[in-house]
């Protein structure tokens, strides 16, 4: 068992410092001086005004400083939480942005993500060789799973926000409301939140069932199963052990699936103006706001790498091999 | 010959696989054929503004609120959709390819260093990571898009590879191949990746369907290519132009549509194919 928690905490100690140098290096690769792209847009008439700006600048972010020293100051101020400063937004740091920003990403991501992989791993399960369920729940599922998330929020919001006035249209809660713990505003915030929720639920729900059906009808073919049916096992039974095999690679899928469901999380708050990370996303790059993006990059990895050990945690409890120091969900 | 002739045999009695294969196809040929049908440029302003889908001067799919038309972005953005998809989805393969069979061939350190390679390449949120790459990039293009999808989206065919490589390695006929004193590479494409050639096939469905998705969202972002207009990009324009809530439907619709069509049938070719191929899993 500590073998497999080195194994996995080396894994995400590279991915950190790799991430890290990656959004440190980027700006520095790409063709263009920042500084310079900076000036551009604030116009400076007076050049030797603009001179000074540009020292200032230049100074400002390190620039002039050698590379190795860039990099490390990137490091240090990364360790004390400074992420830079919003151009757009200014003089709101990154990081009070992101703050802001996260609690509505989170409150849709963790929802959408725990029920769709419930409920899909439960009607997957039962669709598996169940004729006319599978026949019905397999083309739904695959639809589902293929359907742009964006475009699937885009038709939520036209049927039932936009044509039929179900739900709101947009943002997170009504602004003419008194924010506070009271009742009518917990109701709004609900209310402006199971549109975006269903989307990502919706999505996420067909490729979780889809798997979990595949995986049954695999583990239905295994040797222990027919071993059982010819020991004259109940169907139940029989299908009960498939289902608690087949549950060990959905957990690996759940933290492989994460970097698709945050993009999905991300369009889908686009598409409802929902003010999580998507928002503010979308707001940094039609305003090229460079430091917001590297910073909620940063902000997503952390993220991914503690869901990610999290899933391993639970890994851990429901797979004994891993325990014993058996091979078991490998690295 | 007889076990191909045999696969023949069940793949043209699968139905998922013969309507996987046939929407697939018919959505190609109208991304071959479609944007020389088109009777005005994709870009081009001056048809009449919020035009629903008609007959008349071939705006067959109505224009957008500014007068563009829909029909000719939605074919050109088709057309893109394939070829993001097969030069995503082939770069991914043969990357996961050349990773996968060295990591399971090779063994030792050269598979550890490839695999913690895999591992770290496989936790990152590789669509964040694109984010950050198309921000900063100031002209963007398919072929770049496409490249930068293909380099991140391999390390799980990557790691069902090396999985799959291991297993035969240690075969009688690897054996023999190794005795006759064959170079690796020869003896892994000669010998061991001929034995799962269905398998690379139905990866490479798998990641074509996955490079489509991942562009329509990168797009849908605002990061999509300049200069020309894709599936995404007409949702991205549609949405931030209050398409919705002006009810202009045939702007909306179509391309998310498209998009879910060839996902969702190459998926269900997917299934055919295994069926086919697993003999396990056909009965039903």
């Amino acid at each position: 068992m500590r073998r497999y928690f080195l194994r996995k905490l080396i894994v995400y100690c590279l991915t950190f410092v790799l991430a890290v140098t990656i959004d440190w290096a980027i700006p520095h690769l790409m063709p263009g001086n920042p500084v310079l792209t900076l000036m551009g847009r604030i116009q400076i008439q007076d050049p030797q005004v603009a001179q000074q700006m540009y020292h200032h600048y230049m100074r400002a972010f390190n620039l002039d400083l050698p590379l190795w020293k860039q990099y490390g100051y990137f490091w240090v101020s990364l360790f004390h939480g400074d992420l830079g400063t919003s151009i757009v937004q200014f003089p709101a740091s990154v990081s009070a942005i992101i703050v802001h920003a996260v609690p509505y990403t989170l409150g849709l991501l963790v929802p959408a993500t725990l029920l769709s992989w419930y409920a899909g791993n439960k009607v997957g399960a039962m669709a598996a060789r169940r004729k006319v369920l599978d026949n019905t729940a397999l083309p739904l599922g695959y639809a589902l799973t293929a359907t742009p998330y964006m475009w699937l929020a885009i038709l939520l919001s036209w049927t039932l926000a936009v044509t039929w006035h179900l739900f709101p249209v947009g943002f997170a809660y009504d602004p003419t409301a008194a924010r506070g713990f009271t009742w009518a505003f917990i109701g709004s915030l609900l209310h402006h939140w199971f549109l975006p929720f269903l989307s990502l639920f919706l999505v996420s729900f067909g490729g979780w069932a889809i798997g979990m059906r595949n995986m049954i009808i695999y583990e239905l073919e295994s040797d222990y199963v027919h071993y059982l049916e010819a020991l004259g096992a109940p169907q139940r039974l029989v299908r009960k052990y498939a289902f608690r095999n087949a549950v060990l690679p959905q957990i690996t899928g759940l933290a492989l699936s994460l970097g698709a469901v945050i993009a999905g999380a991300l369009v889908t708050e686009i598409v409802f103006s929902y003010p999580g990370l998507g928002y503010q996303i979308l707001r940094a790059i039609t305003n090229e706001d460079y430091f917001v993006i590297q910073g909620i990059f940063l902000f997503i990895i952390v993220g991914v790498l503690i869901a990610n050990f999290l899933v391993d945690l639970v890994y851990v409890i429901v797979d004994p091999r891993t325990r014993i120091g058996m091979q078991g969900g490998g690295s | 010959m007889s076990s191909l002739r045999e696969s023949v045999h069940f793949a043209v009695r699968n139905r998922k696989l013969v309507f996987g294969v046939g929407v697939t196809l018919a959505m190609l040929l109208f991304a071959i054929v479609g944007p020389f049908l088109a009777h005005h440029p994709a870009l081009e302003y001056g048809g009449q503004l919020s035009l629903p889908p008609t007959t008349h001067d071939g705006y067959w799919f109505g224009t957008t609120l500014l007068g563009q038309d829909v029909y000719a972005q939605f074919a050109n953005g088709l057309r893109l959709a394939f070829i993001v998809g097969a030069l995503g989805g082939g770069i991914a393969a043969a990357v996961g390819m050349l990773v996968g069979f060295t990591a399971g061939y090779r063994a030792g350190i050269v598979d550890e260093i490839l695999n913690m390679l895999t591992n770290v390449v496989l936790v990152i949120p590789t669509f964040a990571l694109l984010l950050v790459i198309a921000a900063y990039l100031q002209v963007r293009g398919v072929v770049t898009e496409s490249i930068f999808i293909g380099l991140t989206s391999w390390p799980w065919a990557a790691r069902a590879l090396r999985a799959q490589t291991f297993s035969l390695v240690s075969r009688d006929f690897v054996d023999m191949a190794r005795l006759s004193g064959r170079s690796s590479w020869k003896i892994i494409f000669q010998e061991i990746a001929p034995n799962m050639s269905s398998y690379l096939f139905m990866m490479f469905i798998i990641l074509f369907g996955g490079a489509i998705l991942i562009a329509a969202t990168l797009d849908f972002i605002g990061l999509g290519p300049s200069n020309t207009i894709s599936l995404g990009m007409m949702m991205q324009l549609s949405v931030q132009n209050a398409a919705l809530q002006l009810h202009l439907w045939w702007w909306f619709l179509p391309p998310g549509l498209a998009i879910m069509a060839i996902v969702a049938s190459l998926y269900v070719m997917n299934v055919g194919l295994d069926e086919v191929f697993n003999p396990k899993l056909r009965a039903m």
